[in-house]
């Protein structure tokens, strides 16, 4: 009987022992996550803090090290000054501002014309290869799905150079036209990923309905498919801005000097040796806010568009 | 898929379509004719450039369109829905990557005063002998490499994510910014400035935990390592986002399965979760690496190659050649050799990974 209850006891006494040990556990393990978490985050957004912070320093400023504002130094304007964008000669003439606001213009143009193109005749694509069944020789949808997202593998580097020679010849040199022609190239198999897996996930029994009632196929995509689809579409977008916005190597070899974009302007900086830090620190903040802003404001049509056709 | 209703079309429908395209086609054949003989020297019509034919292409395209819905109806509409993005396609690819082909034979320097030539197989020979070539494919090795390890990161932060938190939302916002920014404002703020060797905070940290001169782009394999390290700060927030959507798709059963059976949570990542995650890792490691393969911006901007070359992708010394020697017919051979190599090598990946994904089911 002793015997028994002794051992009993023990395999009684353990899950109570985990029981009062599992709270501290608990609680170890949150206080790791949440370590991990926080040593992430900051390793994610110091740059950008280092950055914003940097262009309102002072040369003393970065050569000392100095990190807080107003606590180990004093915040300065030199370096939106020299963009002409500090409050006070925002209403200042400025060549630099000018030649700023100029690359940002272009490169709002080039992304938002390529995506806007990309989005339309992918969405198209996407809907044709999503419905019908087609036969162009021997190729069937499969073959064309394949060619288009065959086009991810290809580098930049193949096309750049005969785009050169083409784009001379085409006088698409250093023009915004040529950029988003580019540009959409770029993005229409993302596009085209991103908006067939939004189109299949639609059910085809309404626009089956709406044949029936004698809508054209063309009819029931624009007034029945394409509102369900808008998220989609919306994703795809943003996606294709970002990528587009942040493009270098086409923008370097392609433009000169009336189509050059902002990466291409911030990387003619950075090759000058001794260039201030403030202006440059400036430059670049100007540079990545409007994705910054779309990062944090859009961040689920983003996350969206990533993870189309995955984990479903 | 959809149920279509068959028509039976008017046969003056049929023949305007037909004649549409043929005439178009005309069209298109004329311009090219024209310009070529003006381009040769045969006539002397003056065209300033060759839009024309650019023009008379997009006509044809509309042409095509059009007919394809005269005479063939309900069946032309629907190739009119997927015709734009495949003329587009093959307009900007197809035909840039054979003039490529021509390119990647000659000596074209544009430099050059004399023109350029059919120099056959020159440019192979130069390729096949070029150690920076040999170099920067090696280095492409090594980056494609550091996938793995980007992978096991975000495989990490993917799971913390997942885990049950507050502010949830921040974190992920904060941890998808970097993807968001453009390599070339990478490559000042945390290359040129935060890797700065006198001033710069990372250097600054280096020589506390007692890096005497810290210097992250002099030596080979540190500069590389440093390359590595900035395009995954870009990168990593893209492949957790795509293992975040996957651990949140899997089924919440499996998971209480685990807890009753009590497993622990280290046995249960690796008897339950990895191999569920499976499908999702490999697309996002296969998608990863595709982009891996055109890395150029941030080596382009940090380092331009150096040093000696030991940062260099295939991306980036193609664009020197071209930059700093103005040699297009060579650089287009490195590229398109280049091309063949990430063909052979993609197609091998993923019939590997085809495999893989076969055994494991």
């Amino acid at each position: 009987m002793t015997a028994e209850a002794a051992a009993r006891a023990p395999s009684k006494a353990r899950p109570q022992d985990t029981a009062e040990a599992a709270p501290w556990k608990r609680i170890g393990a949150r206080v790791l996550i949440y370590a991990a978490l926080l040593l992430w985050t900051f390793i994610a957004l110091f740059p950008l803090y280092w950055t914003l912070s940097t262009s309102f320093k002072l040369g003393k400023d970065v050569t000392q090290g100095h990190l807080l504002p107003w606590i180990d130094f004093a915040p300065n304007w030199k370096g939106w000054q020299s963009l002409g964008l500090s409050p006070d000669t925002i209403f200042a003439t400025s060549n630099v501002r000018d030649e700023f606001l100029k690359r940002f213009l272009n490169s709002v143009i080039a992304s938002v014309g390529a995506s806007a193109l990309a989005v339309t005749i992918g969405s198209l694509a996407a809907y044709g290869l999503s419905r019908f069944d087609y036969k162009f020789g021997i190729w069937r949808n499969k073959d064309i799905s394949f060619f288009f997202l065959s086009q991810l593998i290809l580098p930049p580097v193949v096309l750049a150079m005969p785009f050169l020679i083409l784009y001379k010849q085409l006088a698409l040199l250093d023009t915004r036209i040529g950029l988003i022609l580019i540009y959409t190239l770029m993005v229409l198999p993302i596009v085209i990923w991103v908006m067939r897996d939004q189109f299949d996930t639609i059910p085809t029994e309404i626009e089956q309905a709406a044949l029936v009632d004698g809508c054209s196929i063309w009819g029931a995509f624009l007034r029945i498919v394409l509102p369900i689809a808008l998220p989609g579409m919306v994703a795809a977008f943003i996606l294709s801005i970002v990528l587009c916005w942040n493009e270098y190597f086409f923008a370097s070899l392609l433009t000169g000097f009336d189509a050059q974009t902002l990466p291409v302007m911030v990387a003619s900086q950075t090759g000058s040796q001794g260039i201030n830090w403030w202006s440059m620190a400036a430059l670049s903040t100007a540079a990545i806010a409007p994705l910054v802003l779309i990062g944090v404001f859009l961040e689920r049509y983003i996350v969206m568009g990533l993870t189309a056709g995955s984990g479903r | 898929m959809l149920e279509t209703a068959h028509e039976v079309l008017p046969e003056w429908r049929v023949s305007a379509g037909r004649r549409l395209f043929r005439l178009a086609t005309l069209l298109l054949f004329a311009v090219a004719v024209l310009q070529l003989m003006d381009a040769l020297g045969v006539t002397t019509i003056g065209f300033s450039n060759w839009r024309p034919l650019l023009y008379a292409f997009v006509l044809w395209g509309v042409a095509l369109g059009g007919s394809q819905v005269l005479a063939r109806g309900e069946p032309g509409q629907q190739t009119v829905f997927v015709l734009p993005a495949l003329l587009f396609t093959v307009a900007m690819v197809i035909f840039p990557t054979f003039f490529g082909l021509y390119m990647a034979f000659t000596d074209w320097n544009l430099n050059a005063e004399s023109g350029h030539h059919f120099n056959g197989l020159d440019n192979l020979a130069t390729l096949w002998g070029d150690s920076y070539f040999w170099n920067a494919l090696g280095n492409m090795t090594f980056y494609v490499l550091t996938v793995l390890v980007q992978y096991a990161i975000a495989f990490g932060l993917a799971l913390l994510l997942n885990a049950e938190i507050r502010a949830r939302k921040f974190f992920r916002v904060a941890f998808l910014l970097p993807f968001m920014l453009s390599p070339v404002a990478v490559s000042w703020m945390i290359g040129k400035s935060i890797m700065e060797n006198r001033f710069g905070p990372a250097a600054t940290f280096a020589r506390f935990i007692g890096w005497e001169n810290p210097a992250f782009f002099t030596s080979p394999w540190i500069a590389k390592t440093s390359i590595a390290i900035m395009d995954s700060w870009v990168w990593i927030p893209f492949i957790v986002i795509m293992l975040l959507a996957g651990l949140q798709a899997l089924p919440n059963e499996v998971k209480e399965a685990a807890k009753v059976d009590g497993a622990g949570p280290w046995q249960s990542f690796w008897e339950i979760t990895f191999p569920l995650m499976l499908p999702v890792s490999v697309t996002a490691v296969v998608l990863r690496i595709i982009f891996e393969l055109k890395l150029a911006d941030i080596v382009i901007n940090v380092t331009a190659g150096g040093p000696g070359g030991a940062t260099d992708t295939i991306s980036s010394f193609v664009y020197r050649e071209y930059r700093d020697r103005s040699n297009v017919g060579y650089a287009t051979m490195v590229a398109e050799i280049y091309l063949v190599i990430i063909i052979v090598f993609v197609t091998l990946l993923l019939k590997m990974v085809n495999r893989f994904m076969q055994k494991m089911t």
